[in-house]
C-alpha cells in the first residue's frame, strides 16, 4: 500500500474557478490544475520564495514542493501549448482546521458548533472525513 | 433555523452562485416554516469589503448556516467568530430549489 499523501497546506484558494483561452479553434479541452499547485506557482514565482522557503509553508519536504511545482508549470505550458482550458481542482490541499468534506456529496463544511451531530450539512451522511493538519 | 444560499437570480428555479461577498441575491431559508425569501445583494459591485459586508447582513438576518461556492479570508473569520457554519459546494449548475431539497432529504 502506497504511502498516504500528506496534505499540502495552502493560505488561500485561488481568486480564479480557472481560465479560458479565446480566439482559437473551438475545443474542449482542459487541464486540471489543483490548489497546491497554484499555491507552488504563487508562492515561487510571485512571491518568490525560494524552494525550501515555499516547501516549509506549505508543510512539505522541498523535493515534494519542487516536484508540484513541476507538476504546476508543466500543466500550464499544456494549456498555453494546446490551447486547453485551466480548471481548478482541491486537490490534496487543506486550508484552515476544523473543516470537513463529505465523502457522500462531497461539500465542504466547518463545524462551528461542536456540540451538534456532526454529520454533513447537505445530505445528512455521517461519512464525513476531517481535512487534517500535518502537524 | 435560517440557511442563506448564494443565488443567481430572485427566483426558486434560478441557479446557485459560487460568489459569496459578490452573489447576485441571498436566498434566506427557514427551515421551520419552509419559507423562502430573496434579498437583494447591494455590495455586487463594491470596490472592497464586499465578502464582509455580506457576512455582516447574513448575521443581521440571523442565520446559522451559509451555503455557497467559496467565501474570502475575511468573511471567513466574521462568519467563524459568530459560529456561523460555512458550507462549499463546487457546482454551479445546481438550482436553489435543489438545494432546498436536498437540504430537507
Amino acid at each position: 500500500m502506497p504511502r498516504r499523501r500528506r496534505l499540502r497546506k495552502i493560505v488561500a484558494p485561488p481568486g480564479f474557478k480557472g481560465y479560458k483561452p479565446y480566439g482559437h479553434r473551438p475545443n474542449s479541452k482542459m487541464v486540471e490544475l489543483l490548489y497546491e499547485e497554484y499555491e507552488a506557482i504563487k508562492l515561487a514565482d510571485y512571491d518568490l520564495l525560494n524552494q525550501l522557503e515555499a516547501s516549509k509553508l506549505m508543510g512539505i519536504s522541498r523535493a515534494t514542493f519542487a516536484r508540484i511545482y513541476e507538476s504546476a508549470r508543466r500543466k500550464i505550458a499544456e494549456a498555453l501549448v494546446e490551447t486547453k482550458e485551466i480548471k481548478t481542482v482541491y486537490g490534496n490541499a487543506h486550508m484552515d482546521e476544523n473543516w470537513y468534506v463529505c465523502n457522500q456529496c462531497h461539500a465542504r463544511f466547518n463545524l462551528p458548533d461542536p456540540t451538534t451531530a456532526s454529520c454533513c450539512p447537505m445530505c445528512k451522511s455521517d461519512e464525513i472525513n476531517n481535512i487534517i493538519t500535518n502537524d | 433555523m435560517k440557511i442563506a444560499i448564494t443565488s443567481t437570480q430572485n427566483i426558486p428555479e434560478s441557479t446557485f452562485d459560487l460568489r459569496f461577498g459578490r452573489a447576485s441575491y441571498f436566498c434566506i431559508y427557514n427551515t421551520e416554516n419552509n419559507s423562502v425569501e430573496f434579498i437583494d445583494n447591494e455590495n455586487i459591485n463594491a470596490n472592497s469589503g464586499a465578502g464582509i459586508k455580506a457576512a455582516e447582513k447574513v448575521i443581521e438576518l440571523g442565520v446559522s448556516r451559509v451555503i455557497s461556492g467559496d467565501f474570502g479570508p475575511k468573511a471567513k473569520d466574521l462568519l467563524d467568530k459568530f459560529k456561523i457554519q460555512m458550507v462549499m459546494l463546487d457546482d454551479d449548475s445546481q438550482t436553489i430549489s435543489s438545494i432546498i431539497k436536498q437540504l430537507n432529504k
